[in-house]
């Protein structure tokens, strides 16, 4: 069954990197539906967090080549139900005098910000769950609405609680523990996830 | 420069030219295969400096299994140096074929200055993007301070963990600017990965408790058993516990031929008992081999009575092809030197003598017995240098039929002395792969055993063993035929020989033309002679061996059919041997 996987991947800060990752989806034909990367915790290692729709044995292939490549430190698969996963989004809607009063209520409703007001647009800027923003977008566009502009910076994630402990020892010598069995993704539906 | 010890003890300036080589010999690098041009002639102009033999190459491809070759006979890391552009492309399918089939080398290329880099310069190639999938890592670099440790670096890759090719190309100008080269302080860190969070199931534990219940045990015997190490560990399980050992192409020389336990080669042209062996075994323990699809035919009926216990070095492997019971993930002469103790003797007659039936009376497999019906056949040209070699020399084979036939007819009985093309099957492979094999071992003995077809993708490097008077002796199998190809041809497509006979120059009077002596064999009764010749004169021999054209490559199991079911030698055939044929 294609689920949506949400990797998380530390890898070295090096020009390159993003090539290779990238391309052993692209070897397996698999489409990358968001990627962020930004800096971690650690000087000199980068965190990027890639979601793609893969059925369970491809998803598993990529995570087994990812541990293969050289600037890779850690891959994580992380399931929606252990981790927590946002994104951000900023909206430019067109909007006159007339039309922005409604359009605050809106984003007060979602807790999106109004960041930048113009004669004849104003931005929002929202953060959540994928679904949250799928929400808005759809509620704009039902409301006739026009969206101008829209970028989105594509899923993070992090594991809930004490997890960093195994990120840790990756970046360090430490001699590994042994095998932890295979951690399957939950099946995930992002758009049936209420709005928060 | 050349005095050793004085650069590797103090830090030391050196022009990035001059810290390639002094980095590689610090490496214990003594030959490299290589090309010059514009873009690596700094580096070339250096060479003189340093104790590196450079073995001048005909063609770049050449110089990248001449390293793999070098790498698979001797375990050294081996190393190809060209320039950029059509250089560094010429580079390609050799470094693919020792990606596929593990082998640790390191590439070194040219690149036009870093100021133009991008720009679409003469000779500029973006070789590192297009050998990203194919290497196991490769390195930019643009600065001579980069050039010692991006090389240590390329070497700790190439030979860790499971082996494969690295790539580091240099820019001219780090190659013309200088920095203090200091060895020691460009030593790699250590690798720090985690382990992944997907080690398969099972355990030592489990693993043992499986062996000491098993009834019907098959090992299979991968190139991993060299790599690791670990002949002597694999020989003490097979012999404790008395378990027939089955190998892939690539680990016949893992376990001795000779040996009573061992099995032969599985998969597409094994033996039909070697792979009813399998298809009928309890437990099967891999031992670092990869459940290719040329060994397992179609998955879903491959050995469905087998618990299977996977030992491998590439977590990536494990469950890949062949769902296991217990994977074992790790050093395989660690993991069995932790298992060995546990294991005690056993008993194993009852299978082995089931084996040994199912293998009725092929078990002899004595061709020189049959009568002589006038006709050459390839295994017969096996067989006789298998006899008159008594199974030492290093036989490089290319890939086809006469590839298979080496594997089914020559005994190896010592670790890497077969030499072939596994997993991606590069025609051309041969020649030049023998020359980096001879470099590495002089005093062994080096066949090449190579296809009318083959032969001539890569035949501009009998130059180089001319010009580098090399004692190697190339069989050519000449079968007027892409002989692999017609066999499937006539399997599968009802002998429709498109574009596969063909016509070859004449290989004795080419040889001659580098002034390399050689012989024609049409006759069975020639072959030892010509053979003889070869092996007493010291340098080149070439033999033509006009073999039966239109033979082919029996058992064979179709791509996407069980192990069991296989094509056998039609009765009306005129017989080589074998025990299917009965
Ligand atoms: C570079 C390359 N091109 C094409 C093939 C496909 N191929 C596999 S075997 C074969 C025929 C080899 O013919 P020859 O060298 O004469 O050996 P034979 O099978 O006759 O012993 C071909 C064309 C290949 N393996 N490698
Ligand atoms: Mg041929």
């Amino acid at each position: 069954m294609t689920v949506l996987h949400t990797f998380v991947i530390l890898v070295d800060d090096r020009p390159g990197v993003l090539s290779r990752v990238a391309s052993l989806f692209r070897r397996l034909n698999t489409n990358i539906t968001s990627l962020t990367v930004g800096r971690s915790e650690t000087a000199g290692i980068s965190r990027m967090t890639i979601v793609a729709a893969a059925p369970e044995d491809r998803a598993h292939r990529i995570l087994a080549s990812l541990y293969k490549l050289e600037e890779v430190r850690e891959v994580d698969d992380v399931g929606r139900h252990s981790a927590v996963v946002r994104e951000l989004a900023l909206l430019k809607v067109a909007a006159g005098v007339a039309t922005r009063s409604d359009l605050f209520q809106l984003a007060e409703v979602f807790r999106a910000r109004v960041v930048d007001l113009a004669p004849d647009s104003i931005m929002l800027e929202l953060t959540g769950s994928a679904s949250k923003i799928e929400g808005l977008v759809q509620i704009l566009e039902e409301s006739k609405y026009q969206i101008l502009e829209m970028a989105r910076t594509g899923r993070m994630a992090m594991r809930r609680g004490h997890h960093t402990s195994r990120v840790m020892d990756a970046l360090s010598d430490a001699t590994s523990e042994p095998g932890i069995a295979a951690v399957a993704a939950p099946a995930q539906d992002f758009l049936e996830e209420a709005i928060e | 420069m050349t005095n050793g010890s004085e650069l590797y003890a103090h830090p030391t300036r050196l022009t990035g030219a001059e810290a390639l080589w002094a980095t590689l010999a610090g490496e214990g690098v003594r030959d490299v295969f290589g090309y010059p041009g514009g873009a690596i002639l700094p580096a070339y102009d250096a060479l003189r400096k340093f104790p590196i033999r450079h073995i001048l190459v005909r063609h770049e491809q050449g110089a990248t299994h001449m390293a793999d070759g070098y790498a698979r006979a001797s375990g050294r890391v081996g190393v190809a140096v060209a320039t950029s552009g059509p250089g560094a492309t010429n580079l390609v399918t050799g470094i693919a074929n020792a990606m596929l089939d593990s082998v640790p080398i390191v590439c070194v290329t040219g690149q036009v200055s870093s100021k133009v880099l991008g720009t679409d310069a003469f000779q500029e190639i973006d070789i590192t993007g297009i050998t990203m999938p194919i290497t196991k890592h490769n390195y930019l670099v643009s600065r001579a301070e980069d050039v010692a440790p991006a090389l240590r670096d390329a070497f700790r890759v190439a030979q860790s963990g499971r082996p494969g090719p690295v790539l580091v190309d240099i820019t001219k100008d780090a190659q013309q600017g200088s920095a203090i080269f200091d060895f020691a302080a460009a030593a790699p860190a250590p690798a720090r990965r985690h382990a992944p969070r997907f080690n398969g199931p099972g355990s030592l534990a489990e693993a043992v408790e499986l062996l000491r219940r098993a009834e019907r045990p098959v090992i299979l015997a991968g190139q991993g058993i060299l790599h690791s190490g670990a002949i002597e560990q694999v020989r003490t399980l097979a012999e404790r516990l008395q378990i027939p050992v089955a190998s892939t192409l690539l680990g016949l020389t893992a376990f001795p031929a000779s040996h009573p336990l061992s099995l032969g080669m599985m998969g597409m042209h094994g033996e039909s008992w070697v792979n009813h062996a399998i298809q009928q075994a309890d437990v099967l323990i891999a031992c670092g081999m990869r459940f290719d699809d040329r060994v397992t035919g179609t998955l879903a009926t491959y050995a469905p009575k087998a618990k299977k216990i996977h030992i491998e070095i590439d977590p990536s492997e494990i469950n890949k092809n062949v769902r296991v019971d217990v994977a074992l993930i790790g050093d395989l002469k660690q993991v069995l030197e932790a298992m060995l103790p546990q294991i005690t003797r056993r008993d194993g007659s009852a299978w082995l003598h089931a084996i040994r039936t199912m293998r009725g009376s092929a078990a002899v497999r004595d061709i020189q017995q049959l009568p002589d019906n006038g006709h050459l056949y390839a295994a017969h040209v096996m067989n006789d240098l298998w006899r008159e070699t008594r199974g030492e020399s290093i036989v490089v084979t290319d890939v086809g039929q006469h590839q298979m036939w080496e594997a089914q007819y020559y005994k190896h009985d010592r670790p890497r002395s077969l030499i072939t093309s596994g997993g991606l099957g590069t025609m051309g492979f041969a020649l030049p792969a023998a020359i980096g094999a001879k470099i590495a071992c002089p005093e062994k003995e080096v066949w090449v055993i190579a296809g009318d077809g083959g032969f001539q993708m890569t035949s501009p490097e009998l130059a180089t063993i001319a010009q580098e008077d090399l004692d190697i002796n190339i069989a050519v199998i000449n079968n007027g035929y892409l002989g692999m190809v017609r066999q499937w041809q006539e399997f599968f497509y009802e002998k429709n020989y498109q574009s596969t006979p063909l016509r070859s120059p004449d290989f004795v009077k080419l040889a001659d033309a580098h002034e390399i002596p050689g012989a024609r064999v049409t006759r069975r009764t020639e072959v030892l002679d010509a053979v003889r010749a070869a092996r007493s004169r010291r340098g080149a021999f070439l033999i033509d061996f006009r073999v039966q054209q239109e033979d082919s490559v029996y058992p064979m199991i179709p791509t996407g059919a069980a192990l069991h079911e296989m094509i056998r030698r039609p009765a009306e055939n005129p017989l080589l041997e074998s025990a299917e044929d009965a």
